[in-house]
């Protein structure tokens, strides 16, 4: 299958299900002992160098980032501030590997991957990253359970899905448990409410154990109350479970719960904390 | 997996292109109705039109025939070896057909056969549209007792006896109100009321002249002897007209009992002209092959009687000749192949003789049919065809209404690929189920026609299939288990096809355009 295809020479073959042991995981030391000779001396999970990524309007070129370093080291909670319009959400879909930079690269662990092709990327968003949006993006048809499911039935084929739903179903079902969703399983989104959703949102990019969750204004959209109570929860798993989040807001005192804050100011980053 | 469950949900959801499958369900129903009635037709009219076609016909051009039958057929025999199931030798003439009716003659132009009772059963079902039972056991040239079919509860020996003592009876009464010497005999003869009338008016024997000059010397008792037997074909004898109730009934101008008169051209000796030869028959059945063009111009006599009113034994040394020598081959020979050898053993240049297949013989009639066949169904594909773009115009709508949902999926590592196949998957099951239930209406409703015919007729008030035109009682149906599988998986594929377009969309999708998307 296409996942092979992102492999790590330290470390293979790849467990094709990504369901045992985040293969590299914090836990993991092995794992770190070959950082990418540009990076902190504290190895980063993620980095960015000298993205650059412009819009293409007739004959207008909009830049939009114009040499964005970055780095977001294991556990870390990183808080990406800038103007509406700054370019925020564009540098989130770039390190999530759903568009792909002008220039400059990505690395993940160390290895790149804003040039992989397209089936590798597929394989990484689908099992290495997290990722929930402001307006959620649950799908209509399904109910939430299905909707936390969709990530597992997308990453396998339907007998592999089919053998494993008890497990997958187990899992989805604590991970609703832990946003505290357990009561609206067979809700579909609609008759949700935006917190609600949200955290349906949250339980279905933690489905396939991530490594590191991209949220784009997971509170844009609720009131200042939910929005807090959906910080607790991003605390709670960047906590406990060590899990890096890279999120992407406009609101400060959002921001200030964060380990850190990076801006994001004309196409550049200009570092807070 | 979430291709399979998207697609379904889809389906689930939305109705609007089922709306859109609904026209390939009618076009698979109506091409389903449309092949088997019209295999229904073909096979029927194959069956009728080779029903009295031998396989074979072998035909001799001049009016004298083939002077050396025996050779023939033994030469045949050679060529067509194994195969070779029945062999039967036959006159074919035009011929006038005249009988009287209410004091008028009515002529009927035939196609007057001469067929052997022996061997003509063999090659071909002739005897099986016979009226009579027991014709169709065996066929004779003997008038029979009565028994005919329940539209001709008076005919045979029955009928004729009746007529013979009505006409003597007339004749009678006729004699002695002459013999009374009445100066008014022509005012009485017209006022003259005779006695009720068993069938439905037949005059004095009107044809004396002719009848007398083929009389034998010693009397020929009209009520107890025949004359040579004929057969006449059901339309011949008979018009079939719709009463006021709506009604088919067949109207018979003769019946078996009663005498015709036939003239045909004799078989003149070299350097002489053919010359009328008129003689009398009594109908001794009717032939009813439901096939218009054979009904209403064959006329089947005895071959030996023909072979001698037209002169055709050679009086030095006996031998009869014969115009033509129908075949039989065993089933499943190649007719064509066999026909071809023929040809090639009686090369046209050598010998005048026609050799065809029985399918060459009625080739523009079975070409018609299997072209309006073809044009049918071009025409119900093209409707199909038409549907498939009503898909396509939905498809794109969801796709555009789906294209979050698409970069959500993307979003979640969802190969473009995987994308695809959802649209795929939707098209193809929407147009397996339009076309499943396209099969399944489109066989009830050959299974039901004709009570669907009647209902239409009781609703609209007009005949749908009208059995004065076709002369089948029943809409005829043939389901051809390949042709509907055929329109099945055609239709299932213009789904499908139309569905590509938008898939590709889908596709191709940018999932940050998409994502982006409101
Ligand atoms: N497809 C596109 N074509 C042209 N310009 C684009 C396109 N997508 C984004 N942009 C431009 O790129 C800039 C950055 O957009 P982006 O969505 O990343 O901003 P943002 O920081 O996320 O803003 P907000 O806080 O409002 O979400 C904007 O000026 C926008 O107009
Ligand atoms: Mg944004």
């Amino acid at each position: 299958m296409t996942h092979a295809v992102y492999d790590r020479t330290e470390l293979s073959p790849v467990d094709p299900d990504g369901l045992s042991e985040p293969f590299y995981g914090g836990s993991a030391p092995q794992s770190l002992t070959a950082p990418a000779p540009h990076m902190a001396p504290q190895p980063a999970l993620l980095s960015a160098r000298r993205l650059m990524k412009s819009y293409r309007k007739g004959k207008h070129v909009i830049p939009v980032l114009r040499g964005v370093d970055f780095a977001v080291r294991q556990g870390e909670f990183v808080a990406v501030v800038g103007q509406s319009g700054s370019g925020k959400s564009t540098l989130l879909h770039l390190l999530g590997t759903l568009d792909a930079p002008d220039s400059g690269e990505i690395c993940f662990e160390g290895n790149r991957i804003d040039n992989l092709p397209y089936q590798a990327r597929d394989v990484l968003r689908n099992r290495y990253f997290g990722m929930i949006f402001q307006f959620y993006h649950l799908l209509p048809e399904f109910n939430t359970l299905e909707n936390v499911l969709v990530p597992r039935m997308i990453g396998q084929s339907v007998w592999r899905y089919w053998l494993q739903r008890r497990a997958h179903g187990q899992r989805a079902g604590e991970l609703l448990e832990m946003v505290g969703l357990s009561h609206r399983l067979k809700h579909k989104p609609r008759e949700l409410s935006g917190g609600e959703m949200q955290r349906a949102a949250i339980a279905r990019a933690l489905i396939a154990s991530p490594q590191l969750l991209l949220a784009d204004e997971p509170t844009g959209n609720l009131d200042r109350h939910t929005g807090a109570e959906i910080m607790r929860l991003l605390r709670t798993l960047n906590r406990e479970q060590n899990l890096t989040i890279i999120m992407v807001t406009h609101d400060s005192t959002i921001a200030g719960r964060a380990d850190r804050t990076v801006r994001l100011v004309e196409g550049l980053v200009e570092r807070v904390t | 997996m979430f291709k399979l469950l998207l697609s379904w949900r889809y389906l689930r959801t939305r109705y609007i292109a089922l709306a859109s499958i609904i026209s390939v369900t009618l076009g698979v129903a109506t091409l389903i109705v449309v092949n088997s009635v019209m295999a229904g037709f073909s096979e029927e009219m194959h069956r009728r039109l080779h029903g009295i076609l031998s396989d074979i016909v072998f035909e001799s051009h001049s009016l004298g025939g083939l002077p050396d039958p025996d050779w023939h057929i033994a030469e045949i025999r050679k060529v067509v070896g194994e195969r070779l199931v029945g062999i039967t030798s036959t006159v074919q003439v035009p011929a006038m057909l005249s009988f009287p009716m209410r004091g008028q003659w009515i002529t009927r132009q035939v196609n007057l056969i001469g067929v052997d009772e022996e061997t003509y059963a063999d090659v071909g079902d002739f005897s099986q549209y016979l009226l009579h039972p027991e014709n169709r056991e065996r066929l004779t040239f003997d008038l029979h007792e009565g028994g005919y079919d329940e539209r001709l509860p008076e005919s045979g020996w029955v009928q004729r006896r009746r007529r013979i003592a009505y006409e003597r009876a007339y004749d009678e009464q006729l004699r002695q109100i002459e013999s009374l010497g009445r100066t008014e005999t022509a005012d009485a003869s017209a006022d003259f009321s005779p006695p009720a009338d068993p069938f439905g008016g037949v005059p004095r024997d009107p044809y004396g002249a002719t009848a007398s000059s083929e009389r034998p010397s010693q009397v020929f008792d009209e009520a107890k002897q025949q004359h040579t037997g004929v057969i006449l074909g059901m339309m011949v004898a008979s018009v079939r007209h719709r009463d006021q109730d709506g009604e088919v009934r067949d109207h018979f101008l003769c019946r078996p009992g009663d005498d015709v008169n036939l003239t045909f051209p004799t078989s003149p000796p070299p350097g002489q002209a053919p010359a009328a030869q008129s003689a009398r028959f009594t109908v001794v059945d009717l032939y009813e092959s439901k096939m218009s063009e054979y009904d209403s111009t064959f006329a089947f006599v005895p071959l030996k009687d023909l072979q001698r009113l037209r002169g055709m034994i050679d009086p030095a040394t006996g031998v009869r000749s014969v115009t033509a020598l129908q075949i039989r081959l065993a089933p499943g020979s190649n007719l064509n192949e066999v026909r071809d050898q023929l040809i090639a053993r009686f090369p046209p240049d050598q010998y005048h003789y026609r050799i065809q297949t029985w399918r060459d013989m009625q080739g523009p009639l079975l070409a018609a049919v299997q072209m309006e066949t073809t044009i049918l169904n071009i025409l119900l594909f093209l409707i199909i065809a038409v549907a498939g773009f009503g898909i396509l115009a939905t498809f794109f709508m969801i796709v555009v209404e789906k294209t979050r949902d698409i970069g959500v999926l993307k979003a979640l590592g969802a190969p473009s690929r995987g994308v695809m196949s959802i649209f795929l998957t939707y098209g193809c099951a929407l147009g397996t189920a339009g076309s499943g239930v396209g099969m399944v209406l489109g066989l009830l409703f050959v299974y039901y026609i004709n009570e669907i015919a009647t209902g239409l007729e009781w609703v609209t008030g007009q005949e749908v299939f009208d059995p004065t035109v076709y002369y089948f009682q029943e809409i005829p149906t043939i389901v051809e288990p390949f042709t509907v599988f055929l329109v099945v998986l055609g239709s299932v594929s213009i789904a499908v096809l139309a569905s590509v377009l938008p898939a590709l969309r889908a596709a191709r999708l940018h999932p940050v355009e998409a994502l982006r998307w409101e």
